[in-house]
């Protein structure tokens, strides 16, 4: 007689193991959220910036620079960051002085700038953004639109402390 | 097809499209130096289409001398375009052209502009040092590097986001890959076998 390959019982005992396996893993990755991989710098993404770019209200209408910033060791939202962002627009490259702006971030560490519409620069639709104030390191993002149609672009931050 | 289909075919295939990037909203957003090195790169690609059917003497009317002279001419054209396209960008966004041409930009047609424009420079040099190459070792060369510099050229091209209309992009990339593929498959596949037909004799 053939011996079936498992029993019921054994069944029920290695899924048991299984679903309790499943679990701790679950937990051991809940712990692990609370520290976050630090956004690296992206490539190309500090050319063109011009330190210091003032506090702004708005650098244009039409388009939506978005995003967060978080706190790498803790995963809490980070208030009061400073983020530079620049971009080509209808007003002109990248070195153009009013493509140029700075917003700081809200309690819950998310940032907003609206601008003139984005266009393709060097044959791409991007951003840049900065973060580059010491309490954290430095961060370049450079984040491409799909279409050079969308209005908005969305970038976030994960800052590791200097 | 008459001769005049096939100069006004080529007429609208190579103006066409620089013709319609010229009506792109996105040069209104642009300086001066950016939408020259721009239309030295279109223009290029342009005279990619015209190239090789110079070369191969496949436009009626021009004889085969004439055709020739007209290729060498375009060739110093090509090398000029190459230098303003590369010269305009970097008057625009010196960081961003220094890293393609260090290869470390984050756009991937960047390597492939690099690459045709290496292929152009050696195409150049090459013809200058025409007569001291071997002639069979010389059009080995000339052709390997024309179709690196046109597969190069039209892989940097339809990557790129910019002033250019897509169809006539498109379009246009397609006829130069065809001109180049034809000419070459022509001169280097089927023109040997048939000497090799016609000594078997």
């Amino acid at each position: 007689m053939l011996t079936p390959f498992y029993t019921r019982r054994s069944f029920l005992v290695t899924s048991g193991l299984a679903a309790a396996a499943l679990a701790q893993g679950g937990l051991a990755g809940a712990a692990r959220a609370a520290t976050l991989a630090p956004t690296q710098s992206m490539r190309g993404g500090s050319n063109n910036y011009r330190p210091g770019a003032p506090l702004v209200d708005r650098l244009g209408s039409g388009f939506w620079v978005t995003g967060t910033v978080r706190d790498a060791a803790s995963g809490a939202p980070l208030e009061g960051v400073r983020i530079q962002i620049w971009a080509a627009t209808t007003l002109g490259g990248e070195r153009e002085p009013r493509n140029h702006g700075s917003v700081l971030t809200a309690a819950d560490g998310s940032f907003r700038l609206e601008t003139e519409q984005i266009v393709p620069n060097f044959g791409q639709p991007h951003a840049h953004l900065a973060y580059d104030d010491g309490a954290f390191r430095t961060v370049f993002l450079r984040p491409v639109m799909p279409s050079a149609r969308d209005t908005s672009v969305n970038a976030d931050f994960v800052l590791a402390r200097a | 097809m008459r001769p005049a289909m096939i100069w006004l075919c080529l007429l609208i295939l190579a103006t066409g499209p620089v013709v319609l990037a010229a009506s792109s909203p996105f040069l209104a957003y642009r300086g001066p130096e950016y939408i020259a090195g721009g239309f030295a790169g279109i223009i290029a690609l342009s005279l990619m289409l015209i190239q090789p059917l110079l070369a191969a003497g496949a436009l009626p009317g021009l004889s085969l001398a004439r055709a020739r002279l007209w290729h060498r001419r375009l060739g110093g054209a090509l090398i000029a375009c190459t230098a303003v396209h590369v010269g305009g960008l970097y008057l625009t966004s010196p960081p961003d052209t220094l890293d393609a041409l260090l290869l470390a930009a984050p756009t991937p047609f960047s390597v492939y502009g690099v690459l045709a424009m290496w292929g152009i420079l050696l195409t150049g040099g090459l013809a200058l040092l025409r007569r001291q190459i071997a002639p069979r070792i010389w059009r080995l060369a000339h052709n390997a590097l024309a179709l690196v510099v046109v597969a190069a050229t039209v892989a940097h091209a339809v990557q790129i986001t910019g002033a250019m209309e897509l169809r006539s992009k498109w379009t246009l990339c397609l006829a130069v890959l065809g001109a180049t593929g034809i000419t070459l498959f022509r001169l280097r596949v089927l023109t040997p076998l048939r000497r090799r037909g016609a000594s078997r004799g």
